[in-house]
């Protein structure tokens, strides 16, 4: 079949082939090398029998080691949950008024509630925690805040939600409507009052005595509302549910209020405080007013 | 493993040569500067009758390498290379050098686990890996340039491989004896001398390799400490597992493997044929000098009919390759010339003259063949592809300095929030949320100023410094040799329209360096 010969220029061995008088030298590889290639073949054959090697219908083989990805991803999570445990340990210690002095801590907590927020929350509050001004959802970047912007307000929100059904310590008020209560024109005259209160309108003595009358218990004779009871802010540029004189009228006659549910009983402790740090981190977080007036806020070193 | 088809000696066969159409060839190799010229055109041709079939080798049989002691120029210029690069390997880890007490003070480390790389005086950040891109280009561009200038001079003298080959080498001088008590060893039985010679050898083997895996790992963290902990048992699994490896592969590819990885492993030989031309120093056997060959007594019976070499074999016995040059250039031949020293010797003792084996280009070979002078190697140093290549590689490198030299310790990168891309306060101001990354490249913690420039009215405060406390500009300390993170927010009172505009970052401190970015400043847009 072959013809082997010595090529005479090079003093090489041929292959054996020849085509058109073209002829192929043979330059064998060193044992070693042959050597390497046989223990690439053993190793292939330990290979497929420690691990998943060949695809059956559903899976593969089940290697000797019985080790799979998705078996490697669970050791991975459940060792990256542990390396979570310590600040996890020392965030439920903590009172959430102490945490903004431990940085890292701080960093740590937000972290982690960018996290648990978007899971939790980004279906209302929106990704980037805008919220909406058509469904209502409040926005958390601001510095506008119904029931108050510091840390434990924030917490205690989260906790105990708002409007939350049956739920005694849930942040509860309303707003009664006031459909058939003012004729057209009374209404225009105190759409214009509120509007005049953030300096969007000319205000009128109608709509001054109406709003008076009727608004001021709540929302404070300047607007500038009340967090005991969620009024909103009326003289100020945001606008929950929008600045349009059609939306305010619409919000005067018929109230939407806003629900959120309460998060105690579906998220742990530490979760909560850590939602609670990165909503405040998110720019319009405000600092105790307690804190600053008397820095002897009780501790609880116990967990 | 055997080899079936291995030709036998005292076979049925003399295979060392064929007779083929009443031309008797060789079976042994032929150099191809003494075969015939038309040799190479003379092929089998189809009317032929089928040749004889030579028995088919699954691998090529190692013959094992004892180089012959040797003494010479160029044998003692391989060993002060061999001292220079031993001791840059060795001692480069514990130098010192002071760079204040926020930086390591060891002069060459690359730092993995904070990801910077010191030299000297040059620190390195991971965004800056081009100086290294840079340098490994230059040490591929001096390649090129030694190879065009002088041939395989790194593999000949510099090279790893070479270096520790050599060392393992003059180990088995040391402990064995030279090249023939080598091999008389090799076939000697296993008594329990060679035993202890053996165990003696592989020991120092495995030291020496241990010693290099053992350097190596210094680079990477602080030597004395490292040094201290290896040997207490208490440093990083790593490094013992470096360690172990490295000494693995040394005593692999140094004590046992040698030229094989030169032959087989290495790719830059096969690069080297590429870059290599008629202008190229190589170690040469001029042939028309020594061909043919004969005896010193052959010589003077026949005189004029007999080359200058007297087939003594000493070039090819002190080859660390084991190659015989004098059947021309080849992928086995390193040109570390040292068969150059052996030559010389000899001619030196039977009174011709030196250079029968020499540096020469293939150029000045065919000159001196013809009966010319040739150039001298200095002057062929000299010509436009070395030139060229080394202008190259010192552009490259000027270029860096000047880079190194002007770049800035302090810089900048802004990313603008997309989501929300701004916000409305209920003051009616509009804010834009930044995250800022402020690099202190200097090994001290400074003080750096933010500025917010082009936008009129423009606050700003970060999650550290409060709202009541905004303004145009913001001091922020960044610590030493790391970079900042820093939220800012710029608020701009209403009525702003969305514009380009600047941050700039200064530093606070004599050099004042600065750094700017442009970026974006997202408003509402305006009701009309």
């Amino acid at each position: 079949m072959a013809n082997k010969r010595i090529d005479e220029p090079t003093g090489t061995e041929t292959v054996g082939h020849e085509w058109d008088g073209i002829e192929e030298l043979n330059t064998p590889l060193p044992r070693w090398w042959l050597w390497t290639f046989y223990l690439t073949i053993i190793f292939s054959i330990g290979y497929v029998i420690a691990y998943p090697a060949w695809p059956m219908i559903d899976r593969a083989t089940v290697g000797v080691l019985e080790w799979s990805s998705r078996g490697q991803l669970a050791k991975e999570m459940s060792a990256a949950d542990q390396a979570r445990a310590s600040v996890r340990e020392q965030l439920a210690r903590v009172p959430i008024e102490r945490l903004p002095e431990d940085s890292a801590l701080m960093q740590q907590a937000v972290a982690g509630g960018a996290a648990a927020f978007r899971v939790n929350c980004v279906q209302c509050h929106g990704s980037g925690a805008a919220g909406s001004q058509d469904l209502g959802y409040p926005n958390l970047n601001d510095d506008d805040w119904l029931w108050g912007g510091d840390l434990r307000a924030i917490e205690y929100t989260l906790v105990h939600g708002i409007r939350e059904s049956d739920h005694p310590e849930t942040r509860f008020s309303i707003m009664p409507p006031y459909e058939g209560v003012f004729d057209s024109a009374q209404l225009d005259s105190l759409v214009d009052h509120v509007l005049s209160l953030s300096g969007n309108a000319e205000t009128n003595a109608v709509g001054t005595q109406l709003y008076a009358d009727n608004c001021a218990a709540c929302h404070g004779p300047a607007g500038s509302g009340n967090r005991e009871l969620g009024a909103p802010t009326l003289n100020d540029a945001i606008w929950l549910r929008g600045s349009s004189r059609e939306a305010i009228r619409r919000q005067i006659l018929q109230p939407r209020m806003g629900m959120m549910p309460k998060w105690e009983g579906r998220l742990d402790p530490v979760t909560i405080k850590m939602l609670a740090a990165y909503v405040h981190s998110l720019g319009g977080g405000e600092d105790f007013i307690e804190v600053a007036e008397d820095p002897e806020v009780e501790v609880d070193e116990q967990p | 493993m055997n080899n079936p088809d291995e030709r036998k000696p005292g076979g049925d066969r003399d295979w060392s040569v064929v007779v083929e159409d009443g031309v008797a060839k060789t079976n042994d190799p032929v150099s191809s500067a003494v075969a015939e010229p038309e040799a190479t055109t003379r092929r089998h041709e189809p009317h032929e009758p089928p040749r004889e079939h030579l028995p088919e080798r699954l691998y090529e049989s190692r013959a094992v390498v004892h180089n012959k002691r040797i003494d010479g120029p160029f044998r003692r210029f391989k060993w002060l290379v061999m001292v220079v690069t031993l001791a840059i390997y060795y001692v480069t880890p514990w130098i010192r050098w002071d760079r204040g007490p926020y930086a390591p003070d060891q002069a060459v480390l690359v730092d993995l686990a904070n990801r910077r790389f010191y030299m000297f005086g040059i620190e390195i950040w991971p965004h800056e890996f081009y100086y290294v891109a840079g340098l490994l280009i230059m040490a591929g561009m001096g390649l090129f340039l030694v190879t065009s200038a002088v041939g395989r001079a790194w593999c000949g003298y510099a090279c790893p491989q070479t270096v520790w080959t050599d060392l393992f080498q003059h180990i088995d001088r040391f402990v064995d004896g030279d090249r023939n008590a080598r091999h008389r060893l090799d076939a000697a039985p296993w008594t329990w001398g060679k035993v202890f010679r053996r165990a003696s050898k592989w020991t120092i083997y495995l030291l020496i390799g241990l010693a290099t895996g053992g350097a190596w790992i210094l680079y990477f963290a602080d030597a004395p400490t490292l040094f201290r902990d290896f040997f207490a048992g208490t440093a990083d699994p790593i490094a013992y597992i470096t360690v172990a490896v490295l000494t693995l592969t040394t005593v692999t590819l140094g004590g046992f493997m040698r030229e094989q990885v030169c032959i087989y492993m290495c790719p830059w030989p096969r690069i080297q044929t590429a870059m290599m031309d008629e202008q190229s120093l190589l170690v040469t056997y001029k042939d028309w000098r020594g061909e043919p060959r004969g005896s010193v007594k052959k010589a003077q019976k026949n005189p004029g009919q007999f080359g200058d070499c007297i087939d003594c074999q000493q070039c090819v016995q002190v080859c660390p390759t084991g190659i015989d040059i004098r059947e021309g250039p080849q992928i086995g031949c390193i040109t570390c010339a040292l068969c150059i020293d052996a030559c010389d010797r000899v001619m030196k003792d039977i009174g011709r003259p030196r250079g029968l084996i020499d540096y020469a280009t293939l150029e000045d070979c065919e000159r001196e063949a013809a009966g010319e002078t040739p150039k001298s190697p200095w002057r062929t140093l000299l010509r436009p592809r070395t030139i060229a290549y080394f202008l190259i590689w010192a552009g490259i490198g000027g270029a860096m300095l000047f880079a190194l030299g002007v770049r800035s310790h302090t810089e900048l990168t802004v990313a603008p929030d997309r989501n929300p891309p701004f916000m409305l306060l209920s003051d009616g101001s509009v804010r834009n949320a930044y995250t800022l990354k402020l690099r202190n490249m200097e090994s001290r913690p400074r003080e750096m100023e933010i500025a917010v420039e082009g936008l009129p009215g423009a606050v700003m405060w970060t999650e550290t410094i409060n709202r009541t406390a905004a303004a145009s500009t913001q001091t922020v300390s960044v610590p030493a040799d790391l970079v900042r993170q820093v939220r800012a927010y710029v608020a701009v009172p209403a009525g702003v329209t969305s514009q380009e505009f600047t941050f700039r970052v200064t530093s606070l401190d004599e050099q004042r360096e600065s750094d700017t970015v442009q970026t974006r400043f997202d408003a509402p847009e305006s009701e009309q």
